[in-house]
């Protein structure tokens, strides 16, 4: 297990061949997968039924072009996106100063706020949806993409609340102690020197919170309805739509997710060479 | 991550003013349905049956589970957005004081089906739901399986154990088993056991659950389980296993067969389901339109029921979802291919000499799941258990009786009418 | 501000959140699981649970499901990680690779491996077309619940292992430099300073990766419906069959405490196994 060495030096050729071997191997195991979809996508219906399986496209587009023509499938992608960014930015809010206050305090309740966080990913959304529901009909968040951001929110929250409570966890107390003694205040320190060692964790979490809301259905599905996401008005219809169109239907759910995870790698990656040190 | 807290921060204001933007807005009449889901369906509805009606109908397939929590969300919070459902018999049977009453809906000269209009009051006094639209299961064969038929078996009266030999011959002679059964997790397979195999072998659906007749049905089915296609647990709609020729022969609902038919429809037939000792037992399916309490706009919504039983518009739902209408309506020569099998198979079936035609279960209530559930409960237990047929029908019919008694229902056909719940001999 | 008021100053949004969007209606869930609908306190709808003939594989296979694929997911993201960490060149391409299944729902993953295993899938199409055997083989029909479980265990590493990676690239990224470079000059090899340096500090990532994990693993359900059907029962499919299918709320809610119960006993499990004494830490 040379490969798991945290330095090159002295590496023999074979362990180096290993490394590039693992690493395509990996890349492989993530990228077949995705490609069969996308293959599938733009096949005709016929190709996609045959067998056996053809594994190069005939760039058929007549089942990405019935999705891209479908009614209202536009408006469904910008509630999309803004139920995602919201639920973005309310967790990342809500959550990391929850993350900060659980790695740097001792505190009573410490151990009941960790159970309550973790409670609410390890409880099937499904049955919380119907009270939820009732609940927002009455203060009128029902259809409104602020109401199904909420939701996402909280399934998002755990993670954005984790998440930062380890990354934090990980930045030495005396690194902020030190900065107090040079006449930062609390927040000062904070900002100069905890944070942009964070920001490509929070980056991260911001990027799960994102993708949860984008894959939820249910919630999605039962609270809006003018304010219909892209997953609540393809995904859950998948099941019963012919094969053809069930690869076309998850490539356009997939392609978004991606695209968007590629812009925000930036984020997410660059700012982790500042990380380490 | 500066740009792109200002993007996010620009969708916030976005969001917000497009929150106060859709008060201001009249809302569309919110058609909220079980059925049509598959998205082509779902197209079809709004561009070819529901653009007719005049003003704006928001049609919203969905899956069972949000369906219902939506509703049983509105009717708590006691307000919604819900106008018309459109969903199964079965659905509505939970719910019945949760609907208007459609009795005073004026459909003109329309020639409605008499019994589903019965069946439409859900045991009350009041019309619960409109029937919309009707299916049943029919039989499906690629023309290829024809040759291994057995010797002659006629396709349009085949009995049970012909389908048997018939399964048979395809698994030895093609060495994989061409028989395939919707028996997954979306399948339909309860209304096969209730419906036709039940009734096929004992002339009956639940009194006579235990009985030695059923016990015979039961291993006849594991026979012919084992000449059908391992992968028929994971089979919702056959029209898919029909289209990649993984299987050759097939039940499923008529709806669920439609897009095999069309999409190619030299290479397949339809024909009737098989006949038992005790006749060809066959089931009907039927959708209903209705109106929750908390409709926001009750007039809008009975209008759009009224529509929905329009010949017109019941020709437009056949050509769209594949189901048949439940009125009295001149059928065009131009229909789906789908629309000319089926048809032609459905009236061979009802027309049969030994037709034992079987009613949806009634009186139910709440329990109409769990009804289901015993049969597909026996179902995974004696054939994909393999555990003793005597035994686990001995069991089951314990559950089964305690939702009939609990529900207090009694018999529909085929059973014979009974006073009081319907017993379980 | 003073100190002691801070921590519960931080904590109070997430909390308010919380309560009203999580605990109000989980109290009102929770709470059908006990009474009937006269509002008589009754255990009888945990006794239809566990005395329901699927009770017992549904809750085995959950079981096994997550003490399966956890462990792979651990171990595979480590490996990822220290791989990435080493990197000179090509390391955001990969690390971008690699969390592509980050947006990756699990409906679309059971609908992508479904393809791939299904009887007329990818997977048969290979082995038909190198001729190593004639006619397609059904790997996941209901006598094979071995291949199927296999089937499950690998889409669920595929969809899910990047999450892992992400949480540890972050932790691995905290760890400073010098630590190897201390560990190097006393002559540690690559193993030991993976078990001795990186292993020790990354337990605080490790252990919400770990917990992250193990709660999603309990709530499994869309993945093993899409290639299982109905052979391999699982605790979620519980959930959802008996509250929208056999309309029966209260053993639902019965269900879903009994995956919220299992869950916090492993997360309270693993915090204690993973914990970081306060005067070891950093």
């Amino acid at each position: 297990m040379s490969t798991a060495s945290t330095s090159v030096i002295g590496q023999s050729r074979v362990a180096k061949w290993a490394v590039t071997a693992s690493v395509v191997f990996l890349c492989l195991w993530v990228l077949v997968p995705i490609y069969l979809l996308v293959a599938n996508t733009f096949s005709s219906p016929a190709e996609v039924n045959g067998f056996p399986k053809r594994f190069w496209p005939s760039f058929d587009t007549e089942s990405i072009e019935f999705f891209l023509n479908f009614h209202g499938v536009g408006s469904a992608l910008w509630n999309s996106l803004l139920v995602a960014s919201l639920t973005m930015i309310l967790s990342i809010s809500v959550g990391a100063p929850a993350g900060y206050a659980l790695s740097r305090f001792e505190f009573r309740g410490k151990g009941t706020f960790r159970v309550l966080v973790l409670m609410t990913r390890a409880f099937p959304l499904p049955l919380l949806a119907l009270p939820m529901a009732v609940m927002f009909i009455k203060v009128g968040l029902d259809d409104t993409v602020l109401g199904l951001a909420i939701v996402h929110t909280t399934l998002a929250l755990p993670f954005a609340v984790l998440i930062t409570y380890s990354l934090f966890s990980g930045i030495p107390v005396e690194l902020e102690e030190a900065a107090w003694t040079l006449g930062c205040s609390r927040f000062q320190a904070f900002i100069k020197v905890i944070f942009p060692l964070v920001l490509p964790g929070i980056a991260a979490s911001a990027i799960f919170a994102f993708v949860v809301s984008w894959n939820e259905v249910f919630a999605a599905a039962v609270l809006t309805i003018e304010h219909r996401t892209l997953p609540a008005f393809l995904l859950q219809s998948l099941d019963d739509a012919p094969l053809h169109l069930k690869f076309a239907g998850g490539a356009v759910l997939v392609i978004p997710a991606l695209v968007f995870i590629f812009m925000v790698r930036k984020y997410l990656f660059a700012m982790w060479g500042i990380a380490n040190r | 991550m500066k740009p792109f807290v200002r993007q996010a921060s620009a969708a916030l204001v976005a969001v917000s003013l497009g929150m106060i933007g859709n008060t201001a807005v009249a809302e569309d009449l919110l058609f909220w349905s079980k059925q049509g889901k598959p998205v082509e369906e779902a197209q079809a509805m709004r561009d070819q049956v529901l653009s007719g009606f005049g003003s704006a109908v928001d049609f919203q397939p969905n899956d069972g589970g949000p369906w219902l929590t939506r509703l049983q969300a509105e009717l708590k919070a006691g307000s919604g957005k819900i106008g018309v459902l459109g969903a199964l018999h079965g659905d509505y049977t939970s719910m019945p004081d949760d609907l208007v009453d459609l009795s005073d809906i004026d459909l003109g000269d329309v020639q409605m089906n008499a019994k589903f209009m019965e069946l439409g009051k859900l045991g009350t006094s009041e019309q619960k739901y409109i029937p919309w639209m009707q299916a049943t299961y029919v039989m499906a064969a690629n023309k290829k399986a024809l040759e291994h038929l057995p010797e002659g078996a006629d396709i349009d009266a085949l009995t049970y154990d012909q389908l048997i030999e018939w399964s048979k011959t395809m698994a030895e002679k093609t060495g994989s088993p061409k028989f395939g059964f919707p028996a997954g997790p979306k399948g339909l397979k309860h209304r096969f056991f209730q419906g036709y195999m039940y009734p096929s072998y004992t002339n009956s659906m639940v009194s006579k659950f235990r009985s030695a007749e059923a016990e015979t049905a039961w291993n006849k089915f594991k026979e012919l389980w084992s000449y059908t296609n391992p992968g028929s647990t994971g089979y919702s709609a056959m029209q898919e296993q029909l289209l990649t020729e993984e299987v050759w022969v097939v039940f499923d609902h008529t709806a669920r067969l439609a897009n095999a038919f069309n999409e190619r429809p030299d290479d397949f037939i339809a024909f009737p389901a098989p006949a038992g000792p005790t006749g060809r037992g066959f089931m009907p399916v039927v959708v209903g339109v209705a109106i929750p309490k908390t409709a926001p706009d009750m007039d809008a919504a009975k209008k759009l029921v009224a529509y929905m039983a329009n010949p017109a518009t019941q020709i437009e739902t056949l050509k769209a979802l594949s189901f048949f209408p439940v009125v009295d309506a001149e059928l065009p020569s131009d229909m789906p291919a789908s629309v000319q099998l089926s048809g032609s198979a459905i009236s061979k079936m009802a027309g049969s000499a030994d037709a034992n035609p079987g009613l949806l279960p009634v009186g139910l209530g709440k329990l109409g799941g769990q009804f289901n559930q015993v049969y597909v409960d026996t179902f995974e237990r004696v054939v994909l258990g393999g555990e003793d047929v005597r035994k686990v029908l001995d069991e089951q019919a314990g559950a089964l009786r305690a939702v009939m008694e609990e529900a207090g229902a009694p018999c529909w056909a085929p059973d014979p009418a009974s006073e009081g719940p319907c017993p379980v001999e | 501000m003073h100190n002691r008021a801070l921590p519960y100053l931080l904590l109070l949004p997430a909390t308010v959140f919380l309560v009203a969007f999580f605990l109000y209606p989980f109290v009102m869930v929770a709470y059908q699981a006990f009474t009937t609908d006269e509002g008589i306190l009754t255990t009888q709808y945990f006794t239809k649970m566990t005395s329901h003939w699927k009770f017992k594989p549904a809750l085995n296979y959950t079981l096994l499901l997550a003490f399966t694929v956890v462990p792979i997911q651990i171990a595979l993201a480590l490996y990822m990680a220290t791989l990435v960490s080493n990197m000179k060149r090509g390391r955001d391409l990969i690390l971008y690779v690699w969390t592509i299944p980050l947006g990756i729902s699990d409906l679309a993953a059971g609908l992508i491996w479904l393809a791939i295993f299904d009887q007329t899938g990818f997977l048969n199409s290979i082995l038909v077309g190198m001729g190593l055997q004639e006619q397609p083989s059904l790997f996941l029909g209901y006598q094979n619940k071995g291949t199927i479980f296999l089937a499950v265990v690998l889409a669920e590493v595929w969809r899910a292992t990047a999450i892992v990676l992400v949480i540890l690239v972050a932790g691995i990224g905290l760890i400073p430099k010098e630590y190897y470079e201390a560990a190097q000059v006393f002559g540690a090899g690559g193993w030991q300073r993976f078990t001795k340096v990186t292993l020790p500090l990354l337990k605080p990532s490790l252990q919400t990766a770990l917990i992250l994990r193990v709660i999603l693993a309990f709530e499994v359900f869309a993945v093993v419906v899409a290639l299982g059907g109905t052979n391999l029962p699982v605790l979620m499919g519980e959930v959802y069959q008996r509250q929208f299918v056999l309309q029966d709320n209260h053993v639902a809610a019965a269900f879903a405490l009994l995956i919220l119960f299992i869950s916090i006993a492993f997360t309270l499990l693993i915090m204690w196994v993973l914990r970081t004494p306060r005067e070891a830490r950093l």
